[in-house]
């Protein structure tokens, strides 16, 4: 591997250039810039290593790894939602995690063959406008949204990754007929908006009565002025229904990095009990996955969460895409 | 053409029609770099073999993102026209009160970002979703475009062909559209061709309206992680649609020159008397620059006041200002530079050449900035890699985006230049360097100024290529903006789009103080 030398002598050039005193790695980071700032200085005084951010969406930072390749600068990979972990993972660049590190979440919550893990995690939930839609109208299944009564009612996100998540949850859970059938019915049913934050701002502003989103936008919303969140409320379906699915935040550690040791100690201060205070403590309202943490009221309590089984790594595989490019929603 | 006999001296070429070498060789190399991202979507097609690419690009959804982009072009590019041109001719050839601000203002949506006014639009009502109000919001952002380069061809225009048309016994309204449009054709297209180009790469803006083109689709696509193919399947119809809008401008330019030959400077025409349509006009005016900076600049204010996560942490403040003036700068002398041999063989040497050099400059233009930037990355990681993430690697990514903008500009200037004093110049002993230097380039200063002042713009609001190319650690105001209101953070998102705002003032009145001396060589 001549451009493993190649490499270590740009590292070290690149050094000199910075001024830099201290060692560092490099985070390509997909998860909230603000979150991550608020977790990795914990880690620098711990370590005494420097935390260096670039920050991007799932989707480009992912294929920016892709087509990097093995001359990628990354040490460390963080996203939102799981599926851009898989896309890096199905090139074989990530470098399996350490046992000690996955053992600090739930085994359900990480891929089976360790190659990265989750940090943090966020419910599906339904929003609803209090003002058109009484409780007992409410849906005790997210496949019950395709039904012709909801026809012209429902919001959500279908290009997101988010949305795409719920669907491979559907998909793992209820097979591939149902999950045809039911896409066929929401699309009918639905209207389309692009991003979580705007399906709450419909739903709350009454041009749409329910709606698809992750939990942490109503509660933020709320935090931040209720502009957009004083006319809704939020339901969440319970019994392992595919819509209780709850969507995980993943790390993991790129095999072309030459700070592995580094890195690893990251997630593993990210998933350790420091970490997983310090993202509790954010305004995130993200779910920590480390059980020694919990989040605090009026944020629905995570082990009051009744999620379905899913395993991890297949979540919106292409098989996904093509059944929302048949109904049209890609 | 007693210049040629007047210099037997010199070798190379002929200065009108001729290709020296030296200038081609510029010109190929620009339009060279201008071409990776092309290259990468066409290697990608190529890849994926033609069953799979056939089946990705013949389907339902291609088709009517085929059509949103088709009408959104032409609803948004034709709309741009009638305002720009109406504003210009109310600006420079009308009794019209209170000129000078009202070209300040008329060129200033320049400095709001697309994506910004339309989350002030949203952020008011959601009724602007869709076909109208997506091509009412790209007008507001982009008529700058237009209006600019018109209302300047108009200042320059020599009144004495409209005369002539007046004692042909033609009506206002017959010589405007018999003498006067004519002349504004390079200046009308040249905008509209710009506005095209930026409304089929055009995304947050979109994204925010509902309203699905081609380039929302590829981010979609590509969002959708296992699908690269077809996300740069669908860049490649988009490269065909570009191809339509410069072929198109091309053929609608037509082969006129339209320097002014006659002796003696151009007077000042005469301005038209509104009399009692001056309070119509002032209410249109008023309610334009209401829709285009008033709405944006509000909403902007109202988050400021209204959201709890409102901070003003000066030192991130300044550091993203001086990061996204600095890049901006450099980006915009780098790119003007790379414009001047292109447009000085599009004008001074035409040929098919040089046409196919220029018109290669464009492409990158309407491709979406996450195609850009994966192109770059994948070629710079191969061939340049201690370049990667570096500054310099980021400011030619900004040149190859933004380069129609220098372009079109410098073109103009040059096509309004009379090639005659070079001539002169040159019979008078001249070389062909000092020509270049002591007559040419003074009078195409400020074009470049111009060009160098829209990439500017482009630059300061450009953010997928920054987040992925910039050293790592690099805020400018962009990536602080979208990483904030990505957390909802409304709030703390506002000051960073407002400083944005206010430092593309500049760079907008630069633009609106047009020198009189650029229209009249």
């Amino acid at each position: 591997m001549g451009d493993c030398a190649d490499r270590g002598g740009g590292v070290g050039a690149e050094r000199v250039q910075r001024g830099d005193s201290g060692p560092y790695i490099t985070v390509y980071n997909a998860q909230h810039e603000e979150l991550i700032e608020e977790i990795a200085p914990g880690f620098t005084e711990e370590t005494g290593i420097d935390v260096k951010l670039r920050n991007g969406d799932d989707f480009e930072l992912a294929n920016q790894l892709v087509q990097e390749g093995d001359a990628s600068p990354a040490d460390v990979f963080l996203t939102e939602n799981s599926p851009a972990m898989s896309l890096v993972d199905s090139r074989g660049l990530f470098e399996p995690l350490d046992q000690r590190t996955l053992a600090q979440v739930p085994e359900q919550f990480s891929p089976r063959n360790g190659h990265w893990m989750g940090f943090a995690a966020r419910s599906t939930v339904l929003i609803y406008n209090t003002a058109n839609v009484s409780e007992d109208e409410l849906p005790e299944s997210i496949l019950d949204l395709a039904e012709p009564q909801w026809a012209g009612r429902v919001a959500f996100s279908p290009s997101g990754a988010d949305f795409q998540a719920i669907v491979s949850a559907v998909l793992d859970l209820e097979g591939e007929a149902a999950t045809a059938a039911w896409l066929e019915g929401l699309a009918a049913n639905g209207e389309v908006y692009d991003g979580n934050n705007v399906v709450m701002e419909a739903v709350d502003a009454g041009e749409v009565d329910v709606g698809v989103i992750y939990h942490y936008y109503w509660y933020r919303d709320q935090q931040e002025a209720g502009e957009n969140s004083s006319n809704s409320a939020l339901y969440f379906f319970d019994d392992q229904d595919p819509g209780a699915f709850v969507s995980v935040s993943g790390a993991g550690v790129l095999a072309s990095s030459q700070k592995q040791d580094d890195a690893e100690r990251f997630v593993r201060y990210l998933s350790g009990v420091e970490g997983q205070q310090a993202l509790a403590d954010s305004y995130a309202l993200e779910y920590p996955l480390n059980p020694q943490v919990a989040l605090d009221p009026p944020v629905k309590p995570f082990n009051e969460l009744e999620p379905p089984r899913v395993e991890i790594s297949g979540l919106n595989g292409p098989k996904v895409i093509e059944l929302m490019q048949d109904v049209g929603l890609l | 053409m007693t210049v040629d006999e007047a210099t037997p001296a010199r070798t190379v070429g002929n200065p009108r029609t001729g290709r020296p070498p030296l200038l081609l060789a510029a010109g190929a190399t620009v339009a060279a770099l201008a071409l990776i991202p092309l290259g990468f979507v066409v290697v990608y097609t190529v890849t994926v073999g033609p069953d799979e690419a056939w089946r990705l690009i013949v389907r339902p959804r291609v088709g009517e993102l085929l059509f949103n982009t088709g009408r959104l072009v032409v609803g948004g590019v034709a709309l741009s026209i009638v305002i720009g041109t109406a504003c210009a001719w109310l600006v420079e050839r009308t009794d019209l009160p209170l000129r000078r601000g009202w070209h300040v203002l008329l060129a200033a949506p320049l400095a709001v970002p697309a994506f910004v006014n339309g989350f002030g639009w949203v952020s008011l009502t959601h009724r602007v979703e869709g076909f109208g109000g997506a091509v009412l919001i790209v007008t507001l952002s982009y008529y700058p475009l237009v209006y600019l380069p018109v209302a300047a061809a108009l200042r320059g225009l020599d009144p004495a062909l409209e005369e002539a048309a007046y004692t042909l016994n033609h009506s206002a309204w017959g010589t405007f559209l018999r003498v006067v449009v004519p002349q504004l054709r390079p200046a009308i297209l040249g905008g509209a061709l710009l506005v095209g180009l930026h409304l089929l790469a055009e995304f947050g803006a979109l994204q925010l309206l509902r309203f699905p083109t081609f380039t929302t689709a590829i981010y979609d696509q590509y969002r959708s992680s296992f699908n690269g193919p077809a996300a740069n399947m669908l860049a490649s119809v988009l490269v065909l649609c570009c191809l339509v809008l410069l072929l198109g401008e091309l053929r609608l330019r037509g082969h006129r020159r339209y320097a002014r030959t006659g002796r003696g400077v151009a007077r000042t025409a005469p301005r038209h008397r509104l009399r009692a349509l001056t309070g119509v006009a002032l209410a249109g005016l008023s309610t334009l620059v209401v829709l285009a900076l008033g709405v944006p600049i509000g909403s902007l204010i109202h988050w400021l006041v209204v959201g709890s996560s409102t901070e003003f942490p000066l030192g991130e403040l300044a550091t993203a200002a001086a990061t996204s003036v600095g890049v901006g700068v450099a980006a915009a002398l780098l790119t003007t530079l790379l414009a001047v041999p292109v447009a000085w063989l599009a004008v001074r040497h035409r040929s098919r050449a040089s046409t196919l050099v220029e018109r290669s400059t464009y492409v990158a233009n309407s491709l979406p900035g996450i195609v850009v930037a994966l192109a770059l990355i994948t070629v710079s990681i191969r061939i340049v890699r201690p370049a990667y993430q570096t500054f310099a690697l980021l400011l030619l990514a900004y040149a190859i985006m933004f380069l129609p903008r220098a372009v079109v500009s410098v073109r103009a200037a040059l096509e309004q230049a009379p090639p005659r004093l070079d001539e002169v110049s040159r019979s008078l002993g001249a070389g062909p360097l000092t020509t270049a230097r002591r007559v040419t380039l003074p009078l195409i200063l400020p074009g470049m100024g111009t060009g160098a002042a829209l990439v500017f713009l482009a630059v300061v609001t450009e953010l997928t290529a920054t987040l992925l190319l910039a050293p790592i650690e690099t805020s400018t105001l962009a990536t602080e903006f979208w990483s904030a209101s990505a957390a909802l953070a409304y709030g703390a998102a506002a000051p960073y789009a407002l400083l944005m705002v206010l430092l593309s003032m500049p760079a907008t009145f630069l633009l609106a103080r047009h020198p009189r001396r650029l229209m009249t060589p």
